[in-house]
């Protein structure tokens, strides 16, 4: 169980301080996390600090590979705009 | 290797450079109103004195790149090097190499007095890199200024640490007080572990903000606060913002326009969101003035810019050109020191000055004439406070409002150079029209020289070229040519059906 970094993370920094685990890790082209570490924040918080962080819509993929927080999800933006 | 520029010539006066207006703002904007301790505290502050953001230079370091909340005209993908709406910077530093570049600046640039945080982030959303920024400069480079900018929403518990590192200009982005108007603005933040939406999220924004606000103030921190207006959301509700934060004592408000094109990939440039025009950003600075200063001279800078307001030297400062620097800053210190005491000398006559001429003026005004209507004018120059640009030159003009008051500026608009239109726009049709619509409500235009081609054009348009004051200062330039359209008759109409007639 551990969720994952995908290239359209922009290395924020903002997830990294937040890991309770220590699995978020600064590389390039972009931060990843050390999926031995990450136990998706359980036993720490209810939500999953990293993704309730990120601002990059599908940036971060659950143990299902599924965007944790799907297109239009933070920014509101309707999905054919998006599209455009 | 030795930095060339610590052997530049003290006594060299500044260069002029971003913005040239002789005078930026009407006598109640000056600083001379304020309480003697805030003066001391700005008067060198080129974002919050008008006066001198024409002699001193600020920048911007990128240290901050993490945000705790997400703002309708941010995206946080989006980085261009063309680009400069605030937030956006091309270039990530860590403190040290931060540090580093605020050192080669302050060298090369003695006229920098102020170091700024502001993002692309958040910075008090990293506290540790921006902190150690601060901590490092204010031991190695105490002679700077240092202020940050922050959403406010993890303010109230920085508050302390801000003071400690004697950072004494704050500036908080507060764009409503409502959270109806918030959640329009704001789709979430992250708060105590959680992302929150919706109108919750933008409560919870709101009471940090004016917590923190509140906090400042009773830490005697100066409190600028932004707003963006973002017409048809907050325009109408930001006259309310003014005036509650400067009931708390905010010392500053200024209000931006929101910058929204489709290409920013915003969630208001993709719903076609649009910005104020500057008739709109006008009024409301107008409405907004009675309640607070303004700072009609913002430029809305980058979050890694360098230089006067207006102009933007970061391509000098590079990394891997700062990695090639050898800088002695305790040396360019006593440097620095003769050019800021060079330039505040120069503040100073011209303070003097001023009030000397407003005394004449106001003996004049014992025996004035009747008040005569407001008129806009549009200004061309590129440095010193007098007319000496081009029309087809200019890729900014200085809007002023002349009156039976006196003139003051309002404000700066920028184009696309005329005589360029070819080049940059590819339909050189458009490039005039743009101008004209950069200059609508303005009555004249005021430049060293036009060309024939654009002059019936602005003829058209209601906008009276004139050449007739170069090289002329420019507030004296504009007294005579409004003398020149009182003599005409020309101030007993109405705008609106004079521009009719023409």
């Amino acid at each position: 169980m551990a969720l994952e970094i995908i290239e359209s993370c922009t290395s924020c920094w903002a997830c990294e301080p937040l890991c309770p685990s220590k699995a978020i890790y600064e590389a390039k082209p972009h931060f990843l996390i050390d999926p031995d570490k990450c136990n998706e924040c359980s036993g720490d918080f209810e939500d999953s600090q990293c993704a309730s962080i990120c601002p990059i819509e599908g940036a971060i993929l659950n143990a299902d590979g599924e965007p944790v927080n799907p297109p239009g999800s933070l920014t509101n933006i309707p999905l054919q705009k998006l599209a455009a | 290797m030795q930095m060339p520029v610590i052997n530049i010539a003290v006594a060299e006066a500044p260069k002029q450079g971003g913005c040239s207006a002789g005078s930026c703002g009407s006598k109640d904007e000056q600083m001379s109103h304020l309480p003697e301790h805030i003066r001391q505290k700005v008067f060198n502050h080129p974002c919050y004195s008008e006066e001198a953001h024409h002699y001193f230079a600020r920048m911007h370091v990128a240290v901050a790149p993490a945000c705790n909340i997400q703002c309708n005209y941010c995206n946080r993908k989006y980085d261009c090097a063309n680009e400069s709406r605030p937030g956006v910077v091309s270039e990530l530093h860590h403190p040290v190499q931060a540090v580093k570049k605020v050192l080669a600046v302050a060298a090369t640039i003695p006229q920098m007095t102020v170091l700024g945080i502001a993002g692309p982030g958040d910075p008090l959303a990293n506290p540790e890199r921006t902190f150690e920024t601060f901590r490092m400069l204010s031991e190695q480079a105490p002679d700077i200024k240092l202020c940050v900018s922050t959403n406010g929403l993890s303010l109230p518990e920085q508050v302390e640490q801000l003071s400690q590192y004697n950072i004494d200009h704050v500036t908080i982005t507060i764009n409503c007080v409502d959270p109806d108007v918030g959640a329009q603005i704001y789709p979430w933040i992250f708060w105590k572990n959680k992302r929150i939406k919706g109108r919750e999220a933008a409560a919870i924004l709101i009471e940090q903000q004016q917590k923190g606000l509140e906090m400042l103030v009773a830490k005697g921190i100066l409190v600028k606060v932004n707003s963006v207006m973002i017409p048809g959301v907050n325009d109408k509700h930001l006259e309310e913002v003014s005036k509650i934060v400067k009931a708390k004592g905010a010392f500053l408000h200024n209000v931006m326009p929101l910058i929204s094109e489709a290409e920013h990939g915003t969630y208001y440039g993709l719903t076609g969101q649009r910005g104020p025009t500057n008739e709109e950003l006008q009024a409301l600075q107008d409405a907004c003035a009675g309640d607070m200063n303004m700072m009609r001279h913002c430029r809305q800078c980058r979050a890694d810019a360098v230089g006067l307001l207006g102009e933007d030297r970061g391509s000098e400062f590079t990394m891997d050109k700062i990695e090639q620097m050898e800088i002695n800053y305790p040396e360019a210190m006593k440097m620095r020191a003769q050019v800021h005491a060079a330039i505040n000398e120069e503040l100073e006559s011209k303070r003097l000055a001023k009030e000397a001429k407003v005394q004449i003026v106001n003996i004049q005004g014992l025996k004035k004439k009747e008040a005569t209507r407001a008129v806009l004018m549009a200004v061309a120059t590129k440095g010193g406070g007098v007319i000496n640009e081009h029309f087809g030159h200019a890729g900014e003009f200085l809007i002023y409002e002349a009156s039976s008051e006196g003139v003051r500026f309002i404000g700066h608009r920028k184009t696309t150079p005329y005589c360029e239109g070819d080049i940059s726009c590819g339909d050189g049709e458009s490039v005039l029209d743009k101008t004209l619509k950069v200059l609508a409500g303005c009555e004249a235009v005021l430049c060293s020289k036009v060309g024939y081609e654009p002059w019936g054009p602005l003829e058209a348009a209601g906008i009276q070229p004139n050449g007739e004051h170069a090289m002329e200062p420019i507030e004296d330039a504009i007294l005579k040519v409004y003398e020149e359209m009182r003599v005409e008759g020309k101030l007993d109409a109405k705008l609106d059906e004079q521009q009719k007639v023409a």
